[in-house]
């Protein structure tokens, strides 16, 4: 038993000078992830506020007005005057306002005469996303409006039904919050698949692999020599992420530790699997840096719920999410950040990041010969 | 040993066949090899690049699936067994896997743990190793920033932690300058007289196999030849000469004699030119020189070199002389006309301005002199080396000849011109032939010609002429469209010096212009040179090689930056000339300077 | 001097054409990632999973759940009998909305009490719950202004008449197709400009090159012009799979579209042989592009919008030639702009393609000597 772990001891020392003196490998394991950390922490949003709105008041009035201070007075809009529809629709079209909200000169005599004032409201459809949300902002603001105005006239409501929405979980509905926790599993992803799939396929190039297959090392010991440090390295990766998303970005932690650090586990043993295997395919950097790009970090992207929504893709590609082990991973993440331990998410997901983790570790394992060919 | 000779042998192959498939073709790398390597001796796995030696060599490691025949390691069946074959073998692949990221201590520590050599012997066996590779002083040094002799040293020091019972060394002395590659072939004589140990060793240094007990001779993937070397050798007893006639430049010599039936091989050895003759006998000078030129015809003894060549010149002859349409055409019978035109290496008049001309160039990376203040003079149609080992700033050298880096200091002249600074057109006057032939690999052979025609402005009619020119001159015809990756080595080589020439440049820029490549290939290459160097093109070559060293006029030996001697071959070994070494070699004569170079420094 | 430029192009495309590695990098990844992206790259909203949970009965109510599941957004896969079960349905994702109408609900419509309804959401995608809520808020408004007609009562005093110009169905398909254009025509122009030096100068064909008669600016000019051609050919070949594959109308002119491509892919070109020159090895200049695609995606405006970016990230994103053309392929492909429309995003184009250019002359100059 001795000799098997002075062996793994040596192998492991070896890996660990290389990682400190490699820069790419730092690159792919620090400055990558710092950046995208920077990028989504501080750079990348969902959510507008402060909206350039043009605003035109044909008649300004009383009535006119407050409509006017109900919209700045929210977080979501900067309303920019102007005088004629025309002028409004050129700082549209020239990208200067992302909508338009045009109180006619009748408003304030058709809202007192029959009711149903229109107030119209153009945005531009381009960015679908954020026009919908645009919409969203608007329609709140509209509702508040009108309810105040019917409080001032004693009147009983502004619309007959009152809604109350309840966001649970991330009742600010910051996209932050829900974008930095997905991050780990980029990151992660990084470090488990990219990089080792990189560090393995240099070591076929340069010849040292097959140096060492002619020595008393097993090739169980190759592995794991390989495994062991990148798995201390992408743990550390969650680690710093977990830690920079508390203190600096202010993203709730509502899990506890023990679960994001199993879940992270068997994550990573799923992605180093799926390192191994594409540098047992591709015995160079260049072609195994290609596939895991696209078969790891591709996917880990768009395919894992960590953006974009899984359940309104089409079927096949929610199919395809499915052999993604990062969709399980974030499905976890989201929950362990935002909701806590809920059981019935944490369960399933992390059943099916074992049954990968098994999966592609075994391949890997049975791919692995002491061979060559 | 008495026992010695019933035991199993170190290695045994039977009917041993192995093929590689590439998309969707299949190449035979080795094709029904059977042999034997004996306990306690070196045998030589010796042919050139692409013969089968790296696949020989990793069968027997276990590293490739054995497809069909059979290999035993001291009696094991390696694949059937390998994990027992392999307790019992050091294996040192081709460029030795170092990881260069980490220093030579811990490259060795890894082995010795990878290996489980005990503790307690482990002190004394790294003592002795570093001895032996004289690596001591450079423990905390990056592997990678060896040079290219030490990094062979430390990979089979690191071989060499556990003792193992077979040793095969994949080609363990290419890149590695002289006096190193001597090093290395001390340790590994040391090791078998000490330790009884059997070692495998392939190389493409036909030298080499002298030092071998047996050899086994590989060619296109077929064991031509098993024998002692000596026996071997002693194939072309009597057949062997040094011929040199007075008043005849050695390149038109060696040309008429390799053209005289009856000779098998005509090289140029310094002064003289070397020649083997299919049949026993004495050589009459009547018979070689119809022109009844004086000549004197001195009987050699045989090398390994000539009986491996006479053994492939008789086994292929169809690749024996392809395209001596230059030699033919422009070379002997117009020097003849012209009467005697004094050969270059005696042309020295004032008048005669050198071609190629450096000045105290030198070049510095950092703290680091690479090239220090080197000096010499090339005139027209001579053939200049420079000989150096790797790393002894022959390469920065020629970088900066050719103008592909600024010198630090100093003047150089090519053609007249600084090829940096001169006009882009001024480099049409020279062809430029790259180490390891880079041409575009994924471009066939014609596209690639016809890029180089383009390239360097050539119009048409001329364009078309010259690519036509080059197809039938190399032999390229057959092969125009084949991709230029996928070419033998040899065609590759012909390919590369055949578009440095479609333009037909003044100077020829070789740099190791036939590494690797098999022994008829390299004659067939310098017969080309050779031939245009006659008809007045100067011509620079890099090389560690010492037998091309054989083929110039005139070598400047580069060590550390500097010039430690310049001259005529000739001129160069006499200095090695010592009362124990009454003929040395060039590889002698490089040494010495060496070692004369190191001892002031190292008092 | 042309017919030398020419083969050097000539020279360049049959290696990157022939070279299996290079064809799988042309082809390859653009068609996954054109798939990938144009139908799984979406904030559209369909089949949301929602739960009921109606304690009122009442046709009101009904009539209220029916409009709800009326929309092809949401997809009922409960109804709940107590408020108990609201709760692990949300935590266990199984519904990302649960509609509680209270008993009281027609009483106090018709007592004209605020009647209420409770939208619960899962929060934890954030945008998904915003769009949910925007749905739902404006299905129950319309409700309301229903109901208020059919029972005779005066109509609100006002109310939003909201028109989305371009794009009057805000699918996010005709939001991400253009943009991809821009993502993949700067993927496969980098990788081709920026590892073809570094690939010639691992087989040492690069020496080769510069011992011929080749001046600079030549060598430049024939690593370059194969980029803007193939990344030329790449943008193409996704414009007419975003008319005819994607249906994303194509309203403006080719001219202003063309243009833009020209300006984008000549910065791309500079930022690729910058990348080039500096990096030794093919891998090295595989990490340098990837270095600088992931920010230069992110930062684009490809799928989050750079007016939402702090100020100051908003500032740095000009140096990003993506964030340019990506408005001017939105521009043109959805608002049929004209090219007067995007003279500050050509001439920001142009600029990063001079400078960068200009860098990558000097650089190269630099690292070949």
């Amino acid at each position: 038993m001795r000799e098997p772990i002075e062996r793994l001891e040596g192998l492991l020392r070896k890996e660990a000078l290389q990682i400190i003196r490699d820069p790419s490998a730092l690159a792919i394991a620090f400055l990558l992830p710092a950046m995208l950390l920077v990028i989504f922490g501080y750079g990348v949003t969902l959510d507008p506020h402060r909206v350039p709105l043009a605003v035109v008041v044909e008649q300004p009035d009383a009535v006119a007005q407050s409509f006017v201070a109900q919209l700045g007075g929210t977080p979501y809009f900067t309303p920019v005057h102007f005088n004629t529809i025309q002028a409004a629709d050129r700082a549209f079209d020239a990208r200067e306002v992302s909508g338009i909200v045009w109180l006619r000169a009748n408003f304030t005599r058709q809202l007192a005469s029959e009711g149903a004032a229109p107030i119209g409201v153009i945005v531009n459809g381009v960015d679908a996303n954020t026009a919908r949300l645009i919409q969203g902002y608007l329609q709140q603001v509209w509702a508040t409006w009108l309810a105040a105005r019917s409080r001032e006239r004693g009147l009983p409501q502004g619309l007959p039904v009152a809604v109350e929405p309840r966001v649970r979980f991330n009742s600010a509905v910051s996209s932050r919050d829900y974008l930095v926790p997905g991050l780990i599993a980029i990151v992660m992803t990084l470090t488990g698949a990219l990089l080792t799939a990189l560090v393995i396929a240099r070591e076929w190039e340069r010849g040292t692999l097959e140096a060492l297959m002619v020595t008393r090392a097993t090739i169980r010991e190759i592995l794991l020599a390989k495994l062991l440090p990148y798995f201390v390295l992408g743990m550390g990766g969650m680690v710093a992420t977990l830690v920079l998303a508390v203190t600096l970005f202010g993203v709730p932690f509502r899990g506890s530790l023990l679960v994001l650090t199993g879940a992270s586990a068997l994550f990573l043993l799923a992605a180093l699997g799926m390192g191994l295997l594409i540098s047992s395919v591709a015995r160079n950097q260049f072609v195994a840096g290609q596939i895991a790009i696209i078969v790891t970090f591709l996917p880990a992207f768009i395919l894992s719920g960590f953006v974009f929504d899984i359940g309104s893709m089409p079927w096949a590609i929610r199919l395809l999410t499915h052999i993604v082990a990062a969709r399980y991973f974030v499905a976890i993440l989201q929950s362990l950040f935002l909701a806590g331990d809920v059981w019935s998410v944490i369960l399933p997901n992390a059943l099916a990041l074992g049954i990968m983790a098994l999966v592609f570790l075994g391949a890997a394992r049975l791919g692995a010969r002491k061979r060559l060919d | 040993m008495p026992a010695e000779s019933e035991l199993p042998p170190a290695l045994r192959l039977e009917g041993v066949s192995h093929a590689f498939t590439s998309r969707g073709r299949t190449a035979a790398a080795l094709d029904g090899i059977t042999a034997r390597a004996e306990r306690g001796a070196v045998t030589g796995v010796i042919g050139p690049d692409g013969a089968g030696k790296t696949t020989l060599m990793r069968l027997a490691a276990g590293l490739l699936q054995l497809r069909s025949g059979r290999i035993e390691v001291l009696g094991i069946d390696v694949a059937r067994n390998p994990d027992d074959a392999r307790s019992r073998i050091g294996y040192m692949p081709q460029r030795f896997g170092l990881y260069e990221d980490l220093t030579v201590r811990e490259n060795l520590d890894l082995y010795a743990k990878v290996q489980n050599v005990p503790r307690a012997g482990r002190e004394a066996r790294d003592g002795e190793l570093l001895h032996m590779t004289g690596l001591a002083p450079f423990l905390s040094r990056l592997a990678g920033r060896l040079s290219g002799g030490m990094k062979q040293k430390l990979g089979l020091a690191c071989t060499l932690v556990r003792v193992p019972e077979v040793l095969l060394l994949d080609e363990p002395t290419v890149g590695v300058d002289p006096v190193s590659r001597r090093e290395l072939w001390e340790i590994v004589d040391h090791l078998v007289r000490t330790e009884r140990m059997a070692v495998v060793l392939s190389t493409s240094y036909l030298d080499e196999a002298e030092r071998c007990r047996s050899v086994l001779l590989l060619h296109e993937g077929r064991l031509v030849g098993a024998t002692d070397p000596a026996s071997f050798a002693a194939q072309v007893s009597g057949r062997s000469f040094h011929v040199s006639a007075a008043g005849t430049g050695k390149r038109q010599l060696q040309e008429r004699l390799a053209r005289t039936p009856g000779v098998v091989d005509a090289t140029i050895q310094g002064a003289f030119v070397r020649v083997v003759t299919e049949s026993g006998g004495q050589l009459s000078a009547a018979e070689l020189s119809p022109q009844a030129t004086p000549l004197t015809i001195v009987p050699v003894p045989p090398r390994f070199e000539d009986s491996f060549v006479a053994l492939l010149k008789s086994s292929s002859p169809a690749t024996a002389s392809p395209g001596q349409a230059i030699a033919r055409g422009e070379t002997p019978e117009e020097n003849g006309s012209r009467g005697t035109p004094s050969p270059p290496e005696t042309t020295g008049s004032a008048g005669n301005e050198p071609v190629i001309f450096a000045d105290r160039l030198t070049r510095r990376f950092g703290s680091f002199i690479a090239v220090d203040a080197v000096s010499f003079a090339v005139r027209r149609g001579e053939i200049f080396g420079l000989l150096g080992a790797n790393g002894a700033g022959k390469s920065t050298t020629f970088r900066m000849l050719c103008g592909l880096l600024p010198p630090s200091d100093g003047t150089l002249r090519v053609a007249g011109y600084d090829l940096r600074r001169a006009a882009a057109s001024a480099r049409g006057r020279i062809g430029y032939m790259a180490q390891k032939f880079s041409l575009y690999g994924d471009l066939s052979v014609l596209e690639n010609l016809r890029f180089f025609a383009s390239a360097y402005r050539l119009l048409e009619p001329h364009r078309g002429a010259r690519i036509a020119w080059a197809l039938e001159e190399f032999g390229l015809g057959p092969h125009a469209d084949a991709v230029s990756r996928e070419l033998p080595l040899g065609f590759k080589q012909r390919l590369a010096l055949a578009c440095a020439l479609m333009h037909e440049p003044e100077i020829l820029f070789l740099d190791e212009p036939t590494s690797g490549v098999d022994p008829l290939a390299r004659r067939e290459f310098w017969r080309r040179i050779n031939a245009l160097a006659e008809s007045g093109v100067t011509v620079l070559v890099t090389t560690h090689f010492m037998e091309e060293a054989e083929y110039c006029d005139r070598l400047a030996v580069l060590a550390q930056g500097k010039v430690l001697a310049a001259g005529d071959p000739e001129s160069l070994k006499a200095r090695a000339r010592t009362a124990e070494r009454p003929q040395p070699t060039m590889e002698d004569a490089f040494i010495a300077l060496l070692e004369a170079a190191s001892r002031p420094r190292a008092a | 001097m042309w017919r030398a430029v020419l083969a050097l192009i000539v020279k360049e495309l049959l290696a990157v054409l022939k070279d299996p590695k290079s064809r799988m990098v042309l082809i390859v990844p653009p068609l996954i990632q054109l798939i990938v992206f144009g139908y799984a790259a979406t904030f559209d909203l369909n089949r949301v999973p929602i739960a009921i949970y109606d304690q009122d009965h009442s046709e009101a109510s009904r009539d209220l759940v029916a409009q709800f599941l009326g929309s092809r957004i949401f997809e009922r896969v409960a109804t709940l009998q107590s408020a108990r079960r609201i709760t692990p349905l949300i935590d266990a994702r199984k519904v990302d909305l649960v509609l509680s109408i209270d008993r009281r609900f027609t009483r106090d419509l018709l007592t004209h009490q605020p009647a209420p309804v409770q939208l619960i959401v899962d929060g934890r995608d954030s945008n998904t719950a915003l769009i949910i809520l925007g749905y739902a808020n404006s299905i129950i408004t319309d409700f309301s202004l229903d109901w208020m007609q059919a029972h005779g009562e005066r109509p609100v005093p006002a109310v939003l008449d909201v028109r989305a110009r371009y794009n009057p169905t805000l699918s996010s398909q005709w939001f991400i197709v253009p943009g991809i254009v821009a993502v993949l025509t700067q993927v496969v122009t980098l990788l081709v400009v920026g590892l073809s030096v570094a690939r010639e100068r691992e087989t040492g064909t690069f020496d080769q090159l510069l011992v011929t008669p080749y001046r600079q600016g030549e060598i430049l000019l024939g690593k370059g012009l194969p980029g803007l051609l193939i990344g030329g050919i790449e943008a193409s070949v996704i414009i007419l799979a975003a008319v005819l594959w994607f249906g994303v109308p194509l309203r403006g002119a080719l001219f202003p579209l063309y243009l833009g491509l020209l300006l984008f892919v000549a910065s791309v070109i500079g930022i690729g042989l910058m990348i080039s020159s500096i990096a030794v090895t093919q891998q090295q200049a595989l990490l340098g592009a990837f270095l600088f695609m992931v920010p230069s995606i992110m930062l684009s405006g490809f799928a989050t919008p750079i007016a939402n970016m702090p100020p100051l990230i908003q500032d740095l994103t000009w140096l990003n030639p993506m964030r340019h053309f990506l408005i001017v392929v939105r521009g043109v492909f959805l608002e049929g702009a004209a090219s007067g429309t995007f003279l500050p995003e050509y001439a920001a184009m142009a600029g990063i393609a001079g400078t960068s250019l200009f860098a990558a002359g000097w650089l190269f100059r630099r690292r070949v000597y």
